[in-house]
């Protein structure tokens, strides 16, 4: 311990002690320089982590999970406009991404763990697992969904009589978000006995 | 000396004569047009391009039925309506608990009964799996035609054709 605060103490010395060989312009430009790469570089790492094909890779996500969104109208459609995996699981805004991301270290130790690695350990936590983005969705008022369906730009000419009477009355007051009726959309539900509204 | 015939070769030269004469002796087409409805034109070995898929009718207004009991037909979508063991997405809205407030229409209460009509709590599982029964519609003509008449048309017309007194 006595050894590790003497290196630490060093270390100090070195960080605060002004550079003798390296002029301030070489520091700042290359501090600046140094910065750009590293933001891009995290950033670029970030993003390669937040695409279908990094999903999929597992075959957690690619045998369970991913099947069933490829019959949805999220998948596959006329306009040929995908929602994929990150697109509804991860929050868009940084701030809200990073906070996201750092959750799913959750999700890196149940790969290491095989928490879902079969399909039976997968029914059996099921709706644990659904329960969870349920709760995170309603949290945070549908964000995720927002992203494309945007209230404001809603035509209740063009929905059917029911959707329109459900939008524009419970939705539009603030009563009910997405989730609260939209479960089940993109994946197969599991058990839901006791979820209201069920 | 005896001169025999080995059955087998008897039976191959029968098979030969009776299938020259099945095939000179058909007198309907074996190339047989294709019924109109479904495939207009066309005979049944050749393949027509498939007729574009039909939407959903989605207008949401009830239609009539044909007759008292028939299960009425569902007028909207039901695309990726999930009914299993785990859920079933048409009871979040026309069960009995759910009706009021979706304003869907509520199950008949004969969907709460047992075959013995003994009332359930929940939804009978014999009525459990709706699209059994219940239907949506395509947004297309009939294929074939149908002279059905509902028993009003009937009773309608016999009134009509009666002799006035």
């Amino acid at each position: 311990m006595k050894a590790l605060f003497a290196l630490l103490k060093d270390y100090w010395g070195i960080l605060r002690r002004p550079s003798v060989y390296f002029s301030l312009g070489f520091l700042t430009l290359g501090g600046f320089i140094a910065g750009i790469i590293f933001w891009g570089g995290f950033n670029t790492a970030l993003e390669l982590t937040n695409t279908e094909k990094f999903c999929t890779s597992c075959h957690e996500m690619r045998d369970n999970v991913f099947v069933e969104l490829q019959e949805t109208i999220h998948y596959t459609n006329r306009s040929g406009v995908r929602a994929s995996c990150p697109d509804c699981h991860v929050p868009h805004e940084w701030t809200h991404k990073i906070a996201r991301k750092m959750q799913a270290s959750k999700e890196v130790w149940g790969k290491l763990f095989g928490t879902i690695d079969t399909r039976d350990k997968f029914l059996s936590l099921r709706r644990e697992l659904a329960e969870h983005e349920w709760a995170r969705l309603k949290a945070n008022d549908s964000r995720e969904c927002r992203n494309c369906h945007n209230f404001e730009f809603m035509d209740f000419t063009r929905q059917s009589k029911r959707a329109a009477a459900m939008h524009s009355t419970s939705l539009a007051k603030g009563e009910a978000t997405c989730i609260d009726c939209h479960k089940g959309i993109a994946h197969k539900l599991p058990d839901m006995s006791g979820v209201k509204g069920w | 000396m005896t001169f025999r015939i080995p059955p087998l070769f008897l039976l191959a030269v029968m098979g030969t004569f009776l299938g020259a004469a099945i095939a000179a002796g058909v007198d309907y087409p074996l190339d047989a047009p294709g019924p109109d409805g479904r495939r207009p034109g066309g005979t049944l070995t050749q393949n027509a391009p498939a007729p574009p898929l039909a939407d959903d009718e989605n207008k949401d207004l009830k239609r009539e039925r044909n007759y008292p009991d028939q299960p009425p037909t569902i007028p909207h979508s039901i695309r990726g309506y999930q009914i299993d063991k785990n859920g079933n997405k048409c009871l979040s809205c026309h069960s009995r608990a759910n009706s009021p407030r979706s304003q869907a229409t509520m199950i008949s209460i004969t969907h709460y009964m047992d075959r013995d009509g003994q009332a359930l709590a929940a939804v009978s599982p014999r009525r459990y799996f709706c699209n059994q029964c219940h239907v949506p519609q395509k947004d297309v003509l009939p294929l074939v035609g149908n002279s059905f008449e509902t028993i009003d048309k009937i009773l309608q017309d016999d009134a009509n054709n009666a002799k006035k007194p």
